[in-house]
């Protein structure tokens, strides 16, 4: 076929394109994954019965919007990734920002505490099982968004496929904060992201395989 | 160059709203523009020149709901030119024109337009091998330019399934493309 007869088959009844795709397969994927994480979050290890005492704390909205805050960025930056040519970079600061402000806390509470009781801050009694909890609730988030990016064109797959890992990192971990018992700004600012990071390098390495077009 | 981009960027606007004169007229000066740039891309590949313009306007016309129309089109074709250009160089185990940094995004336009040489892979060949519900739909609609509503009458297939087929059916030439090469 010559590239003459090509394009006439391209242009012939060609009509508008379906510009929602984009926005229509992140909502399925955010709205059925998150489903089925917090099944999973309420079936396998339970929303905390003081969760209504912990409501209380300040420290737990703090949590929550830590998380919510990494997971609207990381959906700001996954989006921009599916799109040829859309720029990232400044985007990805915003991802440092929770982050940053939650290193913040963690240095002041640090700080202001004896030697012998840092180690609860940074270890709380569940450090061993909160990022792979993380990780295993990304799952059905993960797989859902890794099919909404196909829906899209990512010229650099290995990052679109770590951002849809770091948005289900962030999304499984504000369902995760029901259930954890943890409050401690150290604890929060090195097991909560080290959980995000397992799925983002799964995402890494999987872009390229799964994300060609 | 503004000129060239202003006169596509009209083009492809006008394409996105459903203007299938003005979406040729925009594929066929891309592909033009394209041409040039491959040409100095693929200095020891000018075989394959043709074939890889080919599968870059059918990416371009795959992907293109993904163009944001507050984007510069210059950004958006430059990526999916540049993708594409890695992509086959890579198939091919040859990393010869990436030697030099791909990072212009006005590269392609600053190239003279050249015409359409011969290619070595035959799309027509690759099409007959989709399967039937996507290959009648694009026979039928692309090829002999009957409506969707015609096409549904002589395939026994529902409009939308017609639609359906010429969508996946043009992602699945992409597909075989990759495959081929």
């Amino acid at each position: 076929m010559k590239t003459d007869a090509l394009i006439s088959m391209l242009a012939t009844g060609a009509g508008a394109p379906d510009r929602g795709v984009a926005r229509r397969r992140f909502a399925l994927a955010l709205g059925f994954g998150a489903t089925a994480t917090l099944l999973l979050m309420v079936a396998l290890m339970g929303v905390r019965p003081d969760l209504p005492r912990m409501a209380q704390a300040p420290m737990f909205w703090a949590k929550l919007a830590y998380c919510a805050t990494l997971a609207t960025a990381a959906l700001a930056v996954a989006a921009r990734l599916g799109r040829p040519g859309a720029r990232a970079a400044g985007l990805a600061g915003a991802l440092a920002l929770p982050l940053l402000a939650m290193w913040l806390l963690a240095a002041v509470s640090l700080y202001g505490t004896a030697g012998a009781e840092r180690e609860a801050l940074v270890f709380g009694t569940t450090w061993r099982a909160c990022a792979f909890s993380i990780a295993f609730l990304s799952l059905p988030l993960f797989a859902g968004l890794l099919w909404a990016m196909q829906g899209l064109a990512p010229t650099r797959p290995a990052l679109a496929g770590a951002a849809a890992g770091v948005l289900s990192g962030a999304a499984a971990a504000l369902f995760y904060s029901l259930h954890c018992p943890e409050l401690g700004a150290p604890f929060l600012g090195i097991w909560y992201p080290l959980g995000m990071l397992i799925p983002a390098a799964a995402g890494a390495i999987a872009g390229p395989r799964l994300l060609r077009w | 160059m503004r000129e060239a981009e202003d006169r596509l960027s009209g083009q492809f606007a006008r394409a996105l709203a459903g203007d299938a004169a003005a979406y040729r007229e925009f594929l066929a000066g891309l592909g033009a523009l394209l041409r040039g740039f491959l040409r100095r891309r693929m200095e020891r590949l000018p075989d394959d020149i043709e074939d890889l313009v080919q599968e870059t306007l059918l990416a371009v016309h795959n992907q293109r709901h993904t163009y944001d129309p507050g984007q510069p089109l210059t950004a958006w074709v430059h990526a999916i030119a540049r993708y594409k250009l890695v992509d086959f160089l890579r198939r091919r185990g040859t990393r010869q024109a990436l030697d030099q940094p791909l990072d212009d995004e006005e590269e392609w336009l600053h190239a003279p337009e050249s015409e359409a040489m011969g290619t070595k892979r035959d799309l027509a060949a690759l099409l007959a091998r989709l399967p039937e519900r996507q290959r009648l739909p694009i026979v039928h609609m692309k090829l002999e330019g009957l409506s969707a509503a015609e096409t549904a009458r002589r395939t026994g297939m529902s409009e939308s399934a017609v639609k359906v087929g010429v969508h996946r059916g043009l992602k699945a030439l992409a597909a075989l493309i990759r495959e081929d090469a």
